[in-house]
């Protein structure tokens, strides 16, 4: 199956406010992508109705082939939600949470549900929690809490929203780790407005700004279609600069170079010069060609950063 | 059919099971018992009417559940929207329907078990005297009967709203309604205008009327079909009003 997540034309309309406008997207086996938008822009609701809590205005989401207006309950079967906030019921423990999750997704066996419950545990890292009552533990516990409750049936399908929101490095990287081993038989959708999870993680981005869907491709693509994608920025002596930036120039795949301001009065007597490449080819082997017998104190290469593409593409003009 | 009733009767079990993870549960069942019983004695006069019968406890039951009932029946959906698990509740592979029923089983279960408290005060009249057991039996039917037909309508209002307050007052003002209507207060105003036909429906929607019929020992099944229809009517509004949430 080459779409395990399809978005046909999926549109929500509330009252007056377009929050989701004609989204089409497909998501295959071993695939995942994040959905990148500022707060509000319609990667929640995108999300809620895929998982069939709001019903579509227009156009409909089928998860594994299974259309998740008509046939609802086979297709929520196959998938696996985290909703944003990570809701559980406080009250429980997650031993007693998880178990009911199992229950109702069909484990009807005591003891099934118990092996299933230590599996996921021990797979987010929550077994040493497991007796205590989810209102007294920690976010970090929380979310994982969460994060089980999506993962304990091995779905198919994974849509998680915001899944390393309020979590520390560590755990963000833990999750990270978690989501990265087993994308292989999976199709998952991550919602994140943190760039570097992107890079890290995601095979594929769309950014969504007000509704639409505004860039679809892989998170290298996004950014080489930055202006500094592959620019290259030499720290030189200040007596040096004007000659350094005169061969500079002179480079074929050089497009133009630039003088930086300096970033502190330590380095008054270094210049910073970024030399854009032209199509934004890489240029790092002429660069430090042209300058081996000049004094160079750094050398950089630029890949332009992801914040540069979402602010691009999602700032009001 | 199978996973169908496994996923009812987990929503159930684990709701069942919420009543008792705070002191909510204890203190309910035990102002339940407390004012029954302070009813039947104090306002009721067991003792003075000199009868072996349980009429005067059953007798304050409407009153008592319309403030009784709303408190069980609040938490049971708005608190879900306000806490968001809700949206991982209708996530699972779950109809709306399945999980209304479960929700509503379980907190029947418990109104149930707060009846059942009342038993030894069933057991103390037959020490006394001599009761229809029979009654006892049709009163105690027709008050768990008329438990969870306003539960459903509980259920429904608190489905409406993430406030639990509001979910509370709005329950009790609508069961309200449907009990005043069986009042002769109220049917005499329409017996006076000669309106009987009106007066005669009214009181045929009430759920003191059917309720009394049954307190009063006759296990008629217009009654018992009456109060299972209110349930069935007030479950279906709920699935209602939650799929609404969906679409809007």
């Amino acid at each position: 199956m080459s779409g395990m997540i399809v978005l046909k034309g999926l549109s929500k309309q509330f009252d007056h406010l377009v929050a989701v406008d004609n989204i089409t997207l497909t998501v295959a086996q071993g695939e995942i992508l994040a959905f990148l938008g500022p707060n509000g822009a319609g990667k929640s609701t995108t999300m809620k109705m895929v998982t069939g809590f709001l019903a579509p205005t227009a156009g409909t989401a089928a998860v594994c082939g299974f259309d998740i207006l008509t046939q609802p309950l086979k297709a929520k079967a196959k998938l696996g939600y985290l909703p944003e906030g990570a809701p559980s019921y406080e009250d429980m423990t997650p031993a007693g949470f998880l178990s009911f999750i199992a229950h109702i997704r069909g484990y009807s066996r005591r003891r099934e549900r118990a092996k299933r419950v230590a599996a996921v545990a021990e797979r987010v890292a929550l077994t040493e929690v497991l007796q205590q009552p989810i209102d007294t533990l920690s976010r970090g516990f929380r979310r994982r809490v969460g994060l089980a409750q999506a993962l304990l049936h091995d779905p198919d399908v994974l849509i998680l929203d915001e899944p390393t929101e309020g979590l520390d490095p560590n755990q963000k990287h833990h999750v990270r780790g978690l989501i990265h081993d087993m994308a292989a038989d999976k199709a998952i959708i991550i919602s994140t407005h943190i760039l570097e999870e992107v890079e890290a993680l995601c095979g594929r981005a769309v950014i969504i700004t007000r509704g639409r869907l505004v860039a679809d491709s892989t998170a290298e693509a996004l950014l080489a279609g930055l202006p500094y994608h592959n620019a290259v920025t030499v720290t030189v002596t200040a007596a040096e600069a004007d000659v350094v930036e005169q061969k500079l120039r002179g480079l074929a795949k050089t497009s133009s170079v630039e003088r930086l301001s300096n970033k502190s009065l330590l380095e008054a007597s270094s210049i910073r010069l970024r030399v854009l490449s032209r199509d934004r080819q890489p240029i790092t082997a002429e660069v430090s060609e042209a300058l081996r017998f000049h004094t160079l104190t750094a050398l950089t290469v630029e890949r332009g950063r992801l914040d540069d593409v979402f602010r691009n593409l999602t700032l009001p003009d | 059919m199978r996973y169908t009733l496994q996923r009812v009767r987990a929503v159930a079990w684990r709701e069942f099971k919420s009543y008792f993870m705070t002191p909510l549960a204890m203190v309910f069942l035990v102002i339940f018992t407390a004012s029954a019983n302070a009813l039947t004695f104090y306002v009721g006069n067991i003792f003075e009417n000199g009868q072996a019968s349980l009429e005067s406890f059953f007798l304050y039951h409407p009153w008592l559940y319309l403030l009784l009932v709303p408190a069980v029946a609040m938490r049971l959906w708005a608190e879900e929207w306000n806490s968001g698990t809700v949206e991982m509740l209708l996530t699972l592979p779950l109809s709306t329907a399945q999980a209304v029923l479960g929700k509503f089983l379980a907190a029947w279960a418990f109104l149930g078990l707060a009846l059942i408290l009342t038993v030894p005060l069933w057991i103390s009249v037959n020490m006394l005297g001599e009761p229809d057991n029979g009654v006892v039996i049709a009163g105690y039917l027709g008050s768990f009967l008329m438990a969870g037909a306003f539960l459903a309508i509980g259920s429904c209002l608190s489905a409406l709203t993430r406030n639990q307050v509001i979910a509370f007052v709005g329950a009790a003002a609508v069961s309200f309604l449907l009990v005043m209507s069986g009042l002769d207060i109220v049917l005499d105003v329409f017996r006076s205008w000669r309106l009987l036909i009106i007066a005669e429906s009214i009181a045929a929607l009430s759920i003191l009327t059917h309720f009394q019929s049954l307190m009063r020992g006759t296990i008629g099944l217009s009654d018992v079909i009456f109060f299972l229809s209110i349930i069935v009517f007030w479950l279906f509004a709920t699935v209602v009003v939650l799929d609404r949430h969906k679409g809007s």
